[in-house]
């Protein structure tokens, strides 16, 4: 297929279709509106359904109830809206359902601002609700990794019966790359949804529970679910390392912020630096293999749109606190290409 | 020789945890046997909040899933969205349906979702222990207002039903008691009348149940009882206000 120029939301949209996506429901908030506007367009030419609902409270319920009837079907937000989201989250988690969560991150806390932002890792990576549960989390760092992180956010939920969070930023929902929508390279074997809400047919009924009354059942339930969530971790550690063979020092970063960070390591190149770059592609699992067999790294630059998270992420996986070094900017600001070479330059000395 | 009553085969054959003198046991019945008699066991899907009734999916024998507080009317939105042609029921309590999840309902009815709500208000709140509930009567005592409901401090109930009735997308809303014979044989027909306004994909109904509490009260079940013939009732007129399945038809 040829490439189209999209605009990130929209992208969304067109990969979320593809993937087979027909329920989307959601609520206003700047900056992913483009997102529901462009399902209320789409949906109903393929036979699905659109609902904006009266909150993201409800939007997130009304995703428990599509999944949990057998449906590929996704909701949409922003920071604070994702917010309000996290008990449903937890529901769907907790019940084992498989559900797409796209967050288009904007400055925080609070109402904050509209700007891209990257302050959310800890509420989409460790997880904002109640209780102990993991989510995937995919971070793209361009529109044709977006497009590809929702079709296979879909196959991926499936096969997990689990939710999976897109988290990107302001700047990727907004910003036109060509694409080519495709399908997914993983090619999985799907499990049959035995066990959605389609009425019970003759059969046994089917029961959805979120509620276990007797602690060492519910003990059981965490058990298994961190069973699944090891496999998860086993299997799906996924990055990218960018001119690393040498690299002497190496800067952790993902999403769009990933992106300054790569014009930064060319620039420090340039002047002779032996410095790299491990992005990681899902946020969770974290890719700690990637900081395997790193020991000759010096430092660790951790760069993100935040007053520092994912760095947490990063001293746990390459376990020494003291090499890893960050530089961060907050609120909806955008660093520049020289602030980011500035700080490791500062890091590294005159490590040439 | 003739059998009279038998079991509905909507009910299974669990024990239910129900306090004595606990109506939701008659209410549950009622559901699952208006389900059987339109022979739609097969294709009922019940959505059970956190409230007392939490466990009826247990009781329930057709598909069940359990939502979040307040929010069954969204998760039976996706479920009906996804299976147009599925029955699909809420069972809420008042401090579920009538406080946190105000707004969900509200808009579940405003968009007309072909949905069936039973709605049971029984005053209080049931599971966490008997505090004030948003159907609380005045003067009534809660673990919350020990003093009694003081309207100038905590307002006043609210009339779900006449409330709703307002409201485009509904279709066929009615309130009933389950108080004695007459008024559970009531009962039961307005539940089948609400679940053939959602057969008939018409829009959105909804029934309220007075129903009791002894636990939470501080009743005998026979004092409950009494209560909401006295007290409830006159607060909470029983009777059927909306229904347009007549001009929808
Ligand atoms: C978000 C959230 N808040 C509070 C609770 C605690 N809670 C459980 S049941 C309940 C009240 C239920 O009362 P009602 O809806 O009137 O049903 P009843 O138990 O009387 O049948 C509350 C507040 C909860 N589970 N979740
Ligand atoms: S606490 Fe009240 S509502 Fe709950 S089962 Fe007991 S009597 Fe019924």
């Amino acid at each position: 297929m040829a490439k189209i120029l999209l605009k990130g939301n929209e992208a969304v949209v067109r990969a979320a279709i593809e993937a087979g996506c027909r329920y989307f429901f959601g609520y206003p908030i700047t900056p992913q509106n483009e997102i529901p506007e462009y399902f209320s367009k789409e949906l109903p030419k393929v036979g699905g359904t659109f609902v904006q609902a009266e909150s993201e409270v409800a939007a997130i319920n009304m995703l428990y109830g599509a999944v949990a009837a057998g449906a590929r079907a996704m909701t949409s937000s922003s920071s604070p809206g994702v917010a309000l989201k996290q008990e449903g989250i937890g529901y769907i988690s907790k019940a084992e359902l498989p559900a797409v969560i796209v967050n288009m991150m904007r400055g925080g806390p609070g109402l904050g601002s509209i700007q891209p932002s990257q302050s959310d890792y800890n509420m989409c990576v460790k997880c904002g609700s109640n209780g102990d549960y993991r989510n995937i989390v995919m971070a793209p760092g361009n529109i044709q990794e977006l497009v590809d992180m929702v079709i296979e956010a879909f196959d991926m939920a499936d096969y997990y019966t689990n939710p999976v969070v897109i988290l990107a930023d302001g700047l990727i929902g907004q910003m036109m790359e060509p694409v080519e929508i495709k399908q997914p390279e993983v090619k999985r074997e799907m499990p049959e949804k035995t066990w959605a809400l389609t009425g019970k047919n003759g059969g046994e009924p089917h029961r959805i529970i979120n509620l276990n009354l007797d602690a060492n059942e519910l003990e059981q339930v965490n058990i298994e679910l961190f069973k699944k969530y090891a496999v998860i971790e086993e299997n799906e550690q996924r990055y990218e390392e960018y001119k690393m063979d040498d690299a002497e020092y190496a800067f952790v970063s993902y999403g769009t912020a990933s992106r300054i960070v790569r014009s930064a390591v060319n620039e420090l190149r340039n002047e002779g630096y032996k410095v790299g770059m491990i992005r990681p592609l899902l946020l969770w699992p974290f890719p700690e293999k990637a900081f395997e067999g790193k020991d000759h790294i010096k430092k660790y630059m951790d760069v993100e749109f935040s007053m520092g998270q994912m760095v947490d992420d990063v001293k746990l996986a390459c376990n020494d606190k003291h090499k890893v070094e960050f530089y961060g900017r907050a609120g909806g600001v955008i660093p520049s290409v020289n602030e980011v070479v500035d700080f490791a330059k500062k890091v590294m000395g005159g490590a040439q | 020789m003739a059998v009279l009553f038998e079991k509905t085969k909507g009910m299974t054959d669990v024990k239910t945890h129900y306090c004595p003198g606990c109506t939701h046991g008659i209410v549950h019945r009622l559901v699952a046997e208006c389900l059987e008699e339109m022979g739609e066991l097969d294709n009922a899907i019940d959505v059970s909040p956190v409230g007392c009734a939490v466990l009826a999916l247990n009781y329930f024998n057709f598909d069940g899933i359990q939502a979040a507080h307040g929010r069954a009317p969204a998760t039976a939105t996706g479920i009906k969205r996804v299976h147009p042609d599925k029955m699909v029921l809420t069972y809420q309590g008042d401090g579920d349906l009538a406080s946190i999840g105000m707004c969900e309902i509200v808009h579940a009815a405003a968009r007309g979702e072909k949905i069936t709500t039973i709605f049971i208000n029984n005053g209080i709140y049931g599971m966490t222990g008997g505090q004030m509930a948003p159907t609380t009567l005045p003067g009534m005592k809660a673990t919350t207002a020990p003093y009694g409901r003081d309207v100038s401090l905590q307002g006043y109930p609210i009339r779900v039903c006449e409330m709703l009735s307002t409201l485009d997308g509904s279709k066929y809303i009615e309130r009933v008691a389950v108080d004695s014979p007459a008024n559970v044989i009531k009962a039961k027909k307005a539940i089948r009348k609400a679940l053939e306004t959602q057969k008939a994909g018409l829009g959105f109904s909804l029934i309220e149940v007075l129903s009791t509490c002894p636990t939470n009260w501080g009743k005998t079940p026979v004092e409950a009882v009494k209560f909401v013939k006295e007290e409830m009732i006159p607060y909470y007129p029983l009777g059927v206000y909306k229904d347009s399945t007549k001009e929808e038809e």
